[in-house]
């Protein structure tokens, strides 16, 4: 169907070599965030392109990063970007191709309020430290005037797997909490000074739901999903935002100081409509195939991933990359080989 | 002298399937029966050489260390070995008094129907998945523990340390020994129950007849007979008790920090194991999972040494006091 805008680009003569060879089977591993859209799309590509078959196995990042270290599949993914020593490890110098971005909110149950809460960033990290431990806190109370809130203490919940999601909301407590940053740091499963632990975005939700004065985090697309109460954060810049796709891809938009391999964070970013607490989720490319048609049906994938394929993006509550960025990123093909 | 001559045309037609067929039936019973040994060396040999990073870093401190943080690279195991104990201990608290009672029921004073029936259901019940408990747990069992049974231990018994901590959420030690105690509940009264189905008819009769009632007889004479298999049926509980995964996930509050109450969050090895090893970070993280298996399996081992052990001592005691 939409064959005409992969044929504009520079994957032509790429095809034809594809073709030529029959079937080319490419296997990929890694993060789960992004799995439904990955799915979508190999499955889209494979219609448009009957010869390029590609399979994903959502295992994890960190699975995805160790099983491409060791070789044993053609490119990973993953929700955080590689550590310096593990890129070192890569038999093979691998690129970071952001693929779309999610966000992650603070989901509440606190009876007596309805409508959204508002959270500072000094509200959310104390509440994370252990310091903030009520819900009538003046931290709190004075971003919400006229919000009743209890003087229960609050339940705290967090992810117990560690995930990507955990990375991502860690990174940005320590960007805001020099404290979090000593005390927990930024890690898949960082030691929590307070809460509890559920598994998988589901586990939070659930425990948050079963637990009055609660609060956790989920994926933004989990929430909209289960239709879960979500607070407005206060950015950068001094405005509540409230979590939506559009905050994401302005908080992307807005990071200037984003480094050349994509591997920084879009945490926090500055800008009026930036939500604050937003991710890159990354597909890792190594530069260099043994198989030339294989290398040449990745990067016909890739182009047409951030092109046609960024329109997938909304409708499964993702949020497709800003237009100065997919520029940027496309200047990384022409270094697979 | 008769006897060979009758033998022999019997003789002759024998050999031709008396030979090999029991030597193959006994080598090949024998090679799988060797395979339980080799997959029981290979899984220990597989933990101990991938755990070989945090063994020589952390030596035995491992087991004894109480700090957990994969950002530091500080491994510890003891916060994780007090909740899988203390998880299974509370589970047999509860299950077993509830299963050998309920055993003693089914087979020594229900009517046959009625216990069928219920064998058939408690059966069942042993068949449901353990992520099934998990979700019973999340949605009936905390909420329960949470807003009328802790409050009610707490306010009975709330000058002990164990049970003087914030109740908070809900789930924690005691929430998780409540569902492994439902979960092992079956085990103990199936095995219990067939135990006690097995203590000959005349032990009841003597007892009757010697004029005790009929729970003199059950108590007196039944229960001693039965006392090894209801022991096996309590360990067969332990043993699920200590490696149960999903639903303790799911109920304990995944805290590694050691708690005295029992009202607080804890965390087990099989949790942990659960929920970090798919996206462990670099391989010390990895490493002290994998010794985490193999401290585990080292626990098993040792609960089950003690119990056999038990065994030994109280079937003594038994066969002098009968």
């Amino acid at each position: 169907m939409k064959k005409s805008v992969v044929m504009g680009l520079t994957v032509l003569p790429a095809l034809f070599a594809v073709s030529a060879m029959g079937a080319q089977t490419i296997n990929a591993a890694g993060a789960t965030f992004p799995a439904p859209i990955y799915q979508k799309w190999f499955a889209e590509y494979k219609t448009a392109h009957p010869d390029v078959q590609i399979n994903y196995q959502p295992i994890g990042s960190s699975g995805g990063i160790r099983q491409l270290i060791e070789g044993t599949i053609d490119f990973g993914a993953s929700d955080m970007p590689v550590a310096d020593d593990q890129l070192k490890q890569m038999k093979v110098r691998t690129l970071h191709f952001p693929t779309v971005m999610g966000a992650i909110v603070l989901t509440y149950n606190v009876p007596g309020v309805t409508g959204a809460l508002k959270l500072t960033p000094e509200a959310i990290s104390g509440i994370y430290l252990g310091t903030i431990a009520k819900w009538d806190d003046a931290a709190i109370k004075g971003a919400n005037p006229g919000v009743k809130l209890p003087s229960k203490e609050i339940e705290v919940v967090h992810r117990s797997d560690g995930s990507g999601t955990t990375f991502v909301f860690a990174d940005y407590l320590s960007k805001i909490s020099a404290d979090w940053k000593s005390k927990a740091g930024t890690n898949a499963s960082p030691s929590w000074p307070v809460g509890l632990g559920g598994k998988g975005n589901d586990g939070v939700a659930g425990l948050v739901k079963q637990t009055p004065n609660s609060i956790g985090y989920v994926e933004l697309f989990y929430a909209l999903q289960n239709k879960m109460a979500f607070a407005d954060i206060k950015n950068a810049a001094g405005k509540f935002v409230t979590p939506s796709l559009e905050g994401v891809t302005a908080a992307a938009a807005g990071s200037k100081d984003l480094p050349e391999d994509f591997r920084g964070s879009i945490n926090n970013a500055p800008g009026a409509a930036s939500y604050p607490i937003s991710t890159f989720t990354y597909l890792l490319i190594p530069t260099e195939y043994k198989d030339a048609t294989k290398a040449a049906a990745i990067k016909g994938f890739l182009t047409w991933m951030l092109t046609t394929g960024q329109k997938d993006a909304q409708g499964l509550s993702y949020a497709p990359l800003p237009k100065n960025l997919v520029a940027k990123v496309q200047k990384q093909l022409a270094q697979i080989k | 002298m008769a006897t060979p001559s009758a033998a022999v045309p019997q003789a002759s037609s024998i050999p031709k399937r008396r030979f090999g067929g029991d030597e193959v039936a006994y080598g090949i019973t024998l090679l799988f029966s060797l395979s339980i040994l080799a997959i029981t060396v290979l899984l220990v040999y597989e933990l101990w050489q991938h755990s070989a990073l945090t063994r020589d870093k952390f030596g035995l401190g491992f087991i004894g260390s109480k700090l957990w943080n994969p950002v530091t690279s500080q491994f510890g195991a003891l916060p994780f070995i007090y909740g899988t104990v203390i998880t299974s201990i509370l589970a047999l608290l509860i299950s077993v008094p509830l299963g050998v009672g309920a055993a003693i029921y089914l087979s020594e004073l229900a009517t046959s129907k009625v216990s069928n029936t219920l064998t058939f259901l408690v059966e069942l019940l042993a068949a449901v998945p353990s992520v099934i408990f998990g979700l019973l747990a999340i949605f009936t069992v905390i909420p329960l523990m949470r807003d009328y049974i802790e409050p009610a231990i707490q306010s009975i018994a709330g000058f002990l340390p164990l049970f003087s901590g914030r109740i908070g959420a809900g789930a924690g030690y005691l929430t998780a020994g409540a569902i492994l105690a439902i979960m092992t509940f079956p085990y103990i009264i199936s095995v219990s129950r067939e135990a006690l189905m097995a203590v000959p008819r005349e032990q009841r009769e003597a007892a009757l007849a010697l004029g005790a009632t009929k729970w003199e007889s059950t108590w007196d004479a039944v229960l001693p007979f039965a006392r090894l298999g209801i022991m096996g049926s309590v360990f067969l509980a332990l043993a699920r008790a200590l490696g149960e995964t999903m639903a303790v996930t799911m109920v304990i509050g995944n805290d590694r920090v050691i708690h005295t109450s029992l009202f607080a969050p804890g965390y087990t090895i099989a949790a942990v194991i659960a929920n970090e090893f798919a996206e462990a970070e670099g391989n010390m993280h990895l490493s002290a999972l994998i010794e985490l298996g193999l401290v585990l399996f080292a626990l098993t081992m040792v609960i089950n040494g003690l119990a056999q052990l038990l065994i030994i001592v109280t079937t003594k005691k038994g066969s002098a006091k009968g």
